[in-house]
């Protein structure tokens, strides 16, 4: 699984993909610094961007690099090599690559800014392991579209609409359903409805540092009981790994399974 | 042949006036081992004028009435023990001072509000250095005036509300000031009622159950300078007309119902130069008219401004809007309200004639703040793009927020 694993980082960065993904965040980091001059500022600036672009890049490359190594996979499959180790070395060498020219791209440019002398350093920890894990899920989200579909075009179909429900449907549908049943209480749902979609889980857990004092405005003893102590920073966190392992699990079992 | 000038016997005379009681005053010492043991006795033994220095002890006494003018001085900080019994100083005469004890101990009841110093209808008091710990109400004015308490340090460990007492509490007094005063876990941390032309200045109140400062039908008051952190519902202003506020800091106020400021039918006020930094609401206004703010800054709070209504011909000019999560909230459509030169920190607009001021007007109301004012448990889609997507789209054509609520001339640089 290793050697797949660098072998599909290495190819990754010869195509030149992982540079050009670093280069954005690179560039990314530095405009964002140079316009604000303020790394706390930047820092939620960044979230917004973080929480919507991290998935459509995870989800697109994923698809792109999947289908492009067909090929590669069905040679690999002719060798007495274990499934599970080919799909989960490819799988962690996208991912992985992604991740770290996320980490580089945007640790560089914050650093040179002085991130260590300010104080935003833990919110900017934060954004990067929360971009991190966004990546693993996606990845292995469109992984296993991929896998299920072997017609390129519906795949990649179904890659961006998962995005683009996540990003932006879900939370439409998540609005309308609490104004529709705003008669009743709606804790409960609320936090359940946002663990049960991870680009809303990575956003509840960057406010829970950015926007505290507007979250801790709502009367409710859950919510209370949720934001205003550490419980709200574990369980997400806990429930992100979760959503991590979910697409991981259901890759191996569908590479298990498939006829090829 | 000197003292036959007219002149010169003038001059007699005042530095005989001057210096008369000086002259005639006389001082009491009052230690546990001398002849003088008792604050209280002692007191009564006095003239007018005199002067009882208390030496470093302990002195287990409450009640103690002081019904003429003294000055009443600790050495060392003296320790005076109301043992829980009752009130511990009264004062009922005029130019009395206290300066530098150290009282704790006073006694709660539920149908009293005893005091560690309470003044009753007296004038030229001075209260001064004192200590007040373990206590139920600490310094309360009733019906005083031209008075001053200036530096004292009183630290409560209040638990529950309805048991608990006021740090610092006017009560039909004027002309007071209150300086430098540090005040943390009472109820509420400076309370005035009915008290007009009134200072606050350079006090910190903090960490008190319900209000840092309380204001309730006063008028004509000042308070600058003083820093309000982590109260539980921050600082409250209601009923009250003609109050300047200036270079106060709040900070910290978190929870539910927590303000920097709560503005209640005030009318003709001035806010001028305050910091709001980390408060779930910065300034909470409801029915409140004629009020200026300028040149406040308002940081990372979760609602800057909310306005709930019936609040007319207010200005906000000059201040900063600075990473909140809303800057301002309203509940109505309707606005009578001018918003000019403001610094906002999420202003995407452009100066393309480099005057300083941007070209396109910002609208501060977001309409995600209405629908939280309505559903209140949607905060938690904070900053997600579906309401990105929709405030920008009311931003372009306002169908919800009202029209005219606008910055028409938005700083481009941060106000310094």
């Amino acid at each position: 699984m290793l050697k797949i694993l660098k072998y599909s980082f290495y190819d990754l960065i010869r195509s030149r993909w992982s540079y050009v993904y670093f280069l954005f965040y690179l560039a990314l980091g530095f405009v964002l610094l140079f316009l604000n001059n303020d790394v706390s500022k930047a820092v939620i600036t960044l979230m917004n961007v973080i929480i919507v672009l991290i998935p459509l890049i995870g989800t697109i490359f994923g698809v792109m690099y999947f289908y492009n190594s067909r090929e590669f996979t069905e040679l690999l499959l002719a060798q007495p090599i274990k499934r599970s180790s080919i799909f989960m070395g490819q799988y962690f060498g996208v991912a992985g690559s992604l991740t770290l020219s996320l980490v580089l791209g945007l640790g560089i440019p914050f650093l040179l800014y002085g991130l260590l002398r300010s104080n935003a350093i833990f919110d900017f920890s934060l954004l990067l392991v929360t971009g991190a894990f966004l990546t693993f899920i996606f990845v292995g989200l469109s992984f296993v579209i991929a896998i299920s579909n072997e017609n390129k075009i519906k795949g990649f179909g179904y890659a961006v609409l998962l995005w683009l429900f996540l990003a932006v449907v879900y939370d439409g549908l998540f609005l309308m359903s609490l104004i529709v049943f705003e008669e009743y209480p709606l804790d409960t749902f609320s936090l359940v409805a946002t663990m049960l979609n991870p680009i809303d889980l990575s956003r509840i857990l960057i406010l829970l540092k950015l926007d505290i004092s507007a979250l801790l405005g709502y009367t409710g003893a859950i919510f209370r009981e949720f934001f205003g102590t550490d419980l709200g920073f574990l369980v997400s966190m806990a429930i992100l790994f979760l959503w991590t392992l979910f697409p991981i699990l259901s890759l191996g079992y569908k590479a298990k399974r498939k006829d090829f | 042949m000197i003292l036959n000038s007219p002149h010169h016997k003038f001059i007699l005379w005042l530095v005989l006036f001057m210096f008369g009681p000086f002259v005639w005053a006389k001082t009491y010492t009052i230690c546990q081992a001398c002849e003088h043991s008792s604050v209280k006795e002692t007191i009564q033994l006095a003239d007018a004028h005199d002067t009882l220095l208390v030496q470093k002890g302990t002195y287990r006494e409450f009640e103690i009435l002081v019904d003429r003018p003294l000055v009443i001085k600790g050495i060392g900080y003296p320790i005076v023990d109301g043992e829980k019994k009752g009130e511990i100083f009264r004062i009922q005469s005029d130019n009395v001072t206290l300066d530098g004890l150290f009282v704790i101990n006073v006694g709660v009841s539920y149908t009293k509000d005893n005091a560690a110093i309470r003044v009753i209808r007296s004038k030229n008091f001075i209260i001064q250095n004192m200590v007040l710990e373990q206590l139920f109400f600490g310094i309360y004015l009733e019906k005083s005036s031209h008075g001053k308490v200036y530096h004292n340090r009183i630290i409560g460990e209040a638990m529950d509300e309805y048991n608990s007492g006021n740090g610092i509490q006017l009560w039909y007094s004027s002309d007071i000031e209150v300086a430098k005063n540090h005040v943390q876990g009472t109820r509420d941390g400076i309370y005035l009622e009915f008290s007009d032309q009134i200072t606050i200045t350079d006090n910190v109140s903090r960490d008190n159950l319900r209000y840092g400062l309380h204001f309730m039908f006063s008028n004509h008051d000042v308070y600058t300078n003083n820093v309000f952190e982590n109260n539980g519902a921050g600082v409250a202003v209601m009923f009250s007309k003609f109050i300047t506020m200036k270079n106060n800091t709040f900070r910290k106020n978190w929870g539910t119902a927590a303000y920097g400021m709560l503005l209640k039918e005030i009318n003709d006020a001035e806010i001028i130069g305050n910091t709001f930094e980390e408060n779930t609401i910065g300034i909470n206004i409801e029915g409140s008219n004629r009020i200026k703010y300028i040149d406040n800054d308002f940081i990372g709070n979760g609602w800057a401004i909310r306005v709930i209504g019936a609040c007319y011909t207010n200005s906000f000019k000059g201040n900063n809007f600075l990473y909140n999560s809303f800057d301002i909230s309203y509940n109505s459509k309707l606005n009578d309200n001018v918003f000019e030169g403001n610094f906002w920190s999420s202003y995407t607009g452009y100066d393309l004639d480099k005057d300083g001021i941007g070209d396109v007007p910002y609208r501060p109301v977001k309409l995600f703040s209405y629908v939280v004012n309505r559903t209140p448990e949607t905060i938690i889609l904070l900053r997600s793009l579906f309401m990105d997507i929709i405030d920008f789209s009311e931003r372009v054509s306002p169908v919800f927020t009202p029209d005219d609520l606008k910055d028409a001339q938005p700083l481009m640089k941060i106000r310094p």
